[in-house]
């Protein structure tokens, strides 16, 4: 379907579905490697892939959605039949402590647990980067345990301070900024996840796999020292 | 070799084509919110069209030029007597005073040879949300001292036929400014357009509605009747682009402008017609838009005309640099 005129938005789902994100991520990869000179940005999203356009590029096809559906058709079935990962794996480290857990007793009372097994819960978790938006660096990451499925705060927050790890739904996600958000934090990485200024800017890509490993008070005040 | 801030005005950035390819991480390219008047102001001057430029926003700057600088003003007409749209060249301790928007909301300032900037992942845009980009990643302020990349292009100057008071004869179209209000802005139907009950689709097109004041280079909030739908269903976010316009639950809706996240979970009831973002960039809070319908085959028909009518004009300036 067209995303206005300069961009076309192919769907594949409009619930969230994990097989179908791989999918996803493998198909903007094999995209993005085709290096189409009329396409700006390919961006995996949740249930399907957006492709951006250049109208102005000397290459612009007269007709760009039925082109760019071609595009897709042409990757998707390799897409389809790899069954390797599209991402890297990164481990972030993440103090649950009560100073920067700010939302983590509420989270242990709706989910009917004890703090520990929450945090226990989270970190123990295996999960996918499922799509980047909000703001750059700015993760949705998929595989959070169904037991910490909370939903949203009632109010968000106006400020949530950068590096902030937070669950909603069956997510999770790290505020690369301070910004304001409703997500429910529970802990923060001292990491930087977003570097206008380094090569690769941002430390999480879309269908990365990522850890999360505790760490202590101390550890933190460390590693944000030398990063 | 510098301009000099002497003033900043309300929100002065500097600002190009924008950085693109990094939606997939959640950064959008950004850029001058009114991309035709960046293409005249920098091609009045002799620079490629994607240079950056000074975008000066309802209330302009007062600059210090401390070396004779070729330079053009492109976009919403100021109360300056300083010439709009040609190529004017500041001799050497010019203060200029720009003043206020008398008509239109963001003008852009171009200088022969651009400002010396380091850009940032392939633009000096300023991301003021990010903090990068442009001078430090914020708007410009009392004191600031923009470089000029190359002192000797504003010598292009002397390859146009002037008149005596250091400007030229003729001047480029101001394409992108509202004549009269509302302006008329086409758009598609948008993704969820059909999930909105029938009285908000007529609404939508019906209003005469507002530019909010707490409207930004992110994105400008609506005014006017609150838009519904029937089944107010969570909808799995999805992507976002330039001149999408979604409907939170509040209501209200907003039209997403060249720094707006790039992806959303609200509905978008219409997709902006790409020819027509650069006049809505125009409009200042307070200034009234009215939507009209159009198919896909026209809105990219209107976006041809509009290139054509773009690169007409920049054929021309290009003539007047070679004629001599």
């Amino acid at each position: 379907m067209p995303l206005g005129d300069s961009a076309a938005y192919i769907e594949f789902c409009t619930t969230l579905d994990l097989e179908v994100n791989s999918v996803v991520q493998r198909l903007a990869l094999l995209i993005l490697k085709r290096n189409v000179p009329w396409i700006r940005d390919v961006v995996p999203a949740l249930g399907g892939v957006a492709l951006h356009f250049d109208p102005d590029n000397a290459e612009f096809p007269p007709q760009p959605l039925e082109a760019a559906l071609e595009i897709v058709n042409g990757s998707l079935k390799q897409a389809l039949e790899a069954k390797d990962d599209a991402g890297r794996e990164v481990e972030l480290p993440v103090c649950y402590e009560p100073e920067f857990a700010l939302d983590l007793k509420e989270v242990a009372k709706k989910a009917n647990l004890d703090p520990a097994d929450v945090t226990k819960l989270h970190e123990a978790g295996e999960y996918r980067v499922l799509m980047m938006g909000f703001a750059p660096g700015h993760a949705y990451m998929g595989g959070l345990h169904a037991k910490l499925a909370v939903p949203r705060r009632a109010s968000p927050r106006a400020i949530v301070p950068a590096g902030s790890v937070a669950i909603a739904n069956e997510q999770t996600v790290v505020y690369p900024y301070a910004i304001s958000g409703g997500w429910n934090v529970i802990g923060r990485t001292p990491k930087i996840l977003f570097d206008a200024t380094r090569s690769r800017p941002s430390l999480l890509w879309p269908g990365d796999r990522v850890r999360f490993r505790a760490i202590t008070r101390d550890e933190f005040v460390d590693l944000e020292k030398n990063r | 070799m510098s301009v000099r801030v002497l003033r900043p005005g309300l929100l002065t950035t500097l600002q190009d084509h924008g950085r693109h390819g990094y939606q997939r991480v959640g950064l959008c390219p950004g850029g001058a919110m009114d991309q035709v008047s960046l293409a005249l102001a920098n091609a009045l001057v002799g620079n490629a069209l994607d240079e950056a430029a000074l975008e000066i926003t309802v209330i302009g700057p007062e600059l210090l030029f401390e070396e004779d600088t070729l330079v053009a003003v492109c976009g919403a007409e100021f109360q300056t007597r300083f010439p709009h749209n040609r190529p004017v060249l500041a001799p050497k301790g010019t203060r200029f005073n720009v003043g206020r928007a008398a008509r239109g909301a963001r003008a852009y300032i171009a200088v022969a040879g651009g400002f010396a900037v380091e850009p940032v992942l392939g633009s000096r845009s300023t991301y003021l949300p990010g903090h990068f980009g442009g001078v430090e990643g914020r708007a410009l302020k009392h004191g600031d001292m923009l470089p000029l990349r190359d002192p000797e292009a504003s010598q292009r100057f002397k390859s146009l036929k002037k008149t005596r008071d250091g400007t030229v004869k003729w001047s480029a179209p101001p394409f992108t400014l509202p004549d009269r209000e509302p302006i008329l802005v086409h758009v598609i139907e948008g993704q969820h357009y059909a999930s909105f009950d029938s009285n908000s689709q007529r609404a939508f097109f019906d209003t005469v509605w507002r530019v909010a004041p707490d409207s930004n280079r992110m994105g400008f909030r609506l005014s006017g009747p609150p838009l519904g739908r029937p089944q107010a269903d969570e909808l799995l976010s999805g992507p976002t682009c330039l001149g999408s316009v979604q409907v939170p639950p509040s209501g209200v809706p907003i039209a997403l402008m060249a720094d707006h996240q790039t992806t959303g979970g609200y509905p978008r009831i219409a997709e902006i017609a790409s020819a027509d973002v650069a006049r809505l960039a125009q409009l200042a809070p307070g200034g009234k838009v009215h939507f009209a319908k159009c198919s896909l085959e026209m809105a990219t028909e209107l976006r041809r005309d509009a290139r054509e009518r773009l690169q007409s004009a920049l054929r021309g300036i290009a003539w007047e640099y070679q004629r001599k």
